[in-house]
């Protein structure tokens, strides 16, 4: 590789240049649509439906995030989005943690045949649970609440499977030797367990709150009444109604999808261990 | 292992256990039971309105040509856009893996970001990228002399868009397990190769893809099985249409199942969905152990 002659690193100048023509051409293509809802939420109301179309406002406006704010009420689906996220990423990080710490270093009877039962599940589609799951909502009144939403998400295979794979990496002496300063299990679990897999519950904190946010089917079913919506949910009932306001749709999008988005880019490092952790299995 | 230290692990792993069970298997597990009775919005009244009605269901879905068409739409996304996908992924990958690329992060950054985003939020950004007077792909598409297409309303089109949608929104996942795939290839094997004057076309045929092949399971693995659960693009879109074009099989199980609450019959669609995606599941893994 490293013989090229003067013709060679001419070409390889090209190459260079093909290559990072490509990429960027990649990068615009991949960000254009974003872009574009950014500049179109901010046009005077009916500019992002002219033709030619209108790629930048040609005078910048919030009246369509006032209008969402204050006559569509946008700030209490925010609020639910926010609420439902929080409480799964939380609770479902204690839960999955504990499970995930016990497959991978506590013996128990018919642990490892349950972890296989367990792994099976990862091939079911979360659809076919999902019309008896709306009955089972239904028998204990939890259709159209938060916990309708909240509950299923508090456990996940997929969690607890992250979690068991970094927890494996776990000393045992270092348990032990806790276990011989007599540390109960739930302190060692709180006092040596949870600080040595920080990176992996961060990895996993994030990954849910995206899930959690972003999810829209399950929402849609189990909440009926538009006060409960979440914003994915109130935003694909708004297209409805308002489809021929574009501008306006384009700033209930910004709204929806810009806090997951500043999330992921402030803490895309562990974001993307968790996208590389999730594979190493499958 | 002293006795409480079993205990405590029941401890730990009960909550979890509980809810997966309770909230997932139990609820997979009467599906099948559900899509054996006749339960309709008569019986979301009272439970006592339902009936065992045996392998019906199944029977009246088989001759229903929503469902086949259904399943047939579902079967042209996964099969055109499952491997669209990949390969738009494994290229990205391949490009972000040369050794001369600047700004690697960042480029890893960009492309990862439409993955990241709500769903249903792209979609209907999408919607008006696609509208046939003001989109701006029509635009873009009229400065190079070709006609406007109405994308979504067409039906030869409207999948085609969708695919071209869900390509651009997923294939940053699909590209990070790939680098990460590359990145294990050891060096030698491509000195070896340049030694022996193979060309990049030859070495990637003769080195990368043979050593990609577990990562290409996983990635056409998962990939495909997200695919054939789509839902959530026709169902902001398209609402399935025009002429039904785009209703997949978890679109027309939502309609059967949530707006007409014909229970029974919307569960023995999600029971043919799980069948068809477990074998496809089968027939890649049978596929990759071969080669």
């Amino acid at each position: 590789m490293k013989t090229g002659s003067g013709k060679r690193e001419a070409g390889s100048g090209r190459s260079r240049l093909a290559l990072h023509a490509t990429l960027v051409l990649g990068a615009i293509l991949a960000l254009f649509p974003m872009f574009w809802m950014i500049s179109a939420s901010l046009m005077p109301t009916g500019e992002a439906s002219t033709y030619p179309p209108h790629v930048l406002p040609s005078r910048v406006t919030f009246e369509h995030y006032h209008t969402l704010f204050t006559r569509l009420d946008l700030g209490r689906y925010l609020f639910n989005s926010a609420l439902i996220a929080v409480a799964v990423t939380v609770v479902s990080l204690v839960i999955n943690s504990m499970a995930g710490y016990a497959f991978a270093k506590l013996r128990f009877r018919g642990r490892d045949r349950l972890f296989q039962l367990l792994s099976a599940g990862l091939v079911l589609p979360v659809q076919v649970a999902m019309l008896p799951l709306f009955l089972l909502m239904k028998q204990l009144g939890l259709v159209n609440t938060y916990w309708g939403v909240i509950i299923p998400g508090l456990s996940s295979i997929f969690g607890i499977f992250l979690i068991r794979q970094y927890a494996l990496s776990i000393p045992d002496d270092m348990l032990d030797a806790a276990r011989i300063d007599g540390a109960s299990e739930l302190r060692i679990y709180r006092s040596v367990v949870l600080p040595g897999i920080v990176p992996i519950l961060a990895t996993l904190a994030i990954w849910t709150f995206l899930a959690t946010w972003n999810d829209f089917m399950w929402p849609l079913i189990v909440l009926s009444d538009e006060s409960h919506y979440t914003l994915p949910v109130a935003l694909a009932s708004l297209v409805g109604e308002h489809v021929q306001d574009t501008e306006l749709m384009m700033a209930g999008s910004v709204l929806t999808t810009v806090p997951v988005l500043l999330v992921f880019l402030f803490l895309q490092r562990y974001y993307i261990q968790g996208v590389l952790a999730g594979s190493v299995k499958g | 292992m002293p006795a409480e230290g079993t205990n405590a692990a029941w401890l730990f792993v009960a909550p979890a256990l509980v809810l997966i069970f309770v909230f997932f298997f139990l609820p997979v597990a009467a599906s099948l039971l559900l899509s054996l009775t006749d339960f309709d919005i008569y019986a979301v009244a009272s439970s006592e309105n339902t009936r065992f009605v045996a392998l019906h269901n199944y029977a009246q879905l088989f001759r229903t040509p929503l469902f086949w068409s259904s399943l047939r739409n579902t079967f042209y996304f996964a099969i055109v856009g499952g491997p669209l996908t990949i390969a738009v992924s494994l290229g990205a990958a391949l490009l972000l893996n040369a050794k001369m690329v600047r700004w690697r992060s960042f480029f890893r950054t960009v492309y990862f970001t439409p993955f990241v985003t709500t769903l249903v939020a792209v979609a209907i950004v999408w919607r008006y990228l696609y509208h046939t007077r003001y989109g701006l792909l029509n635009y873009a598409l009229g400065s190079l002399g070709v006609g406007p297409v109405d994308w979504l309303g067409d039906p030869h089109w409207a999948m085609p868009a969708i695919i071209v949608m869900a390509v651009w929104k997923n294939f940053g996942y699909n590209m990070l397990i790939f680098i990460a795939g590359l990145q294990s290839i050891p060096e030698e094997l491509y000195d070896a190769a340049n030694v022996d004057g193979a060309s990049p076309v030859r070495q990637f045929l003769s080195v990368t893809l043979p050593m990609l092949g577990p990562t290409l399971l996983f990635v056409a693995v998962i990939t495909m099985i997200g695919y054939f659960q789509l839902f959530a693009e026709p169902y902001v879109m398209t609402q399935g249409g025009p002429l039904r074009s785009t209703t997949s099989v978890v679109l027309y199980m939502y309609e059967e199942g949530f707006r007409w609450w014909r229970l029974g019959y919307a569960a023995a669609i999600a029971f043919v969905l799980f069948i068809v995606i477990l074998i496809a599941t089968l027939i890649q893994i049978r596929i990759q152990r071969e080669q």
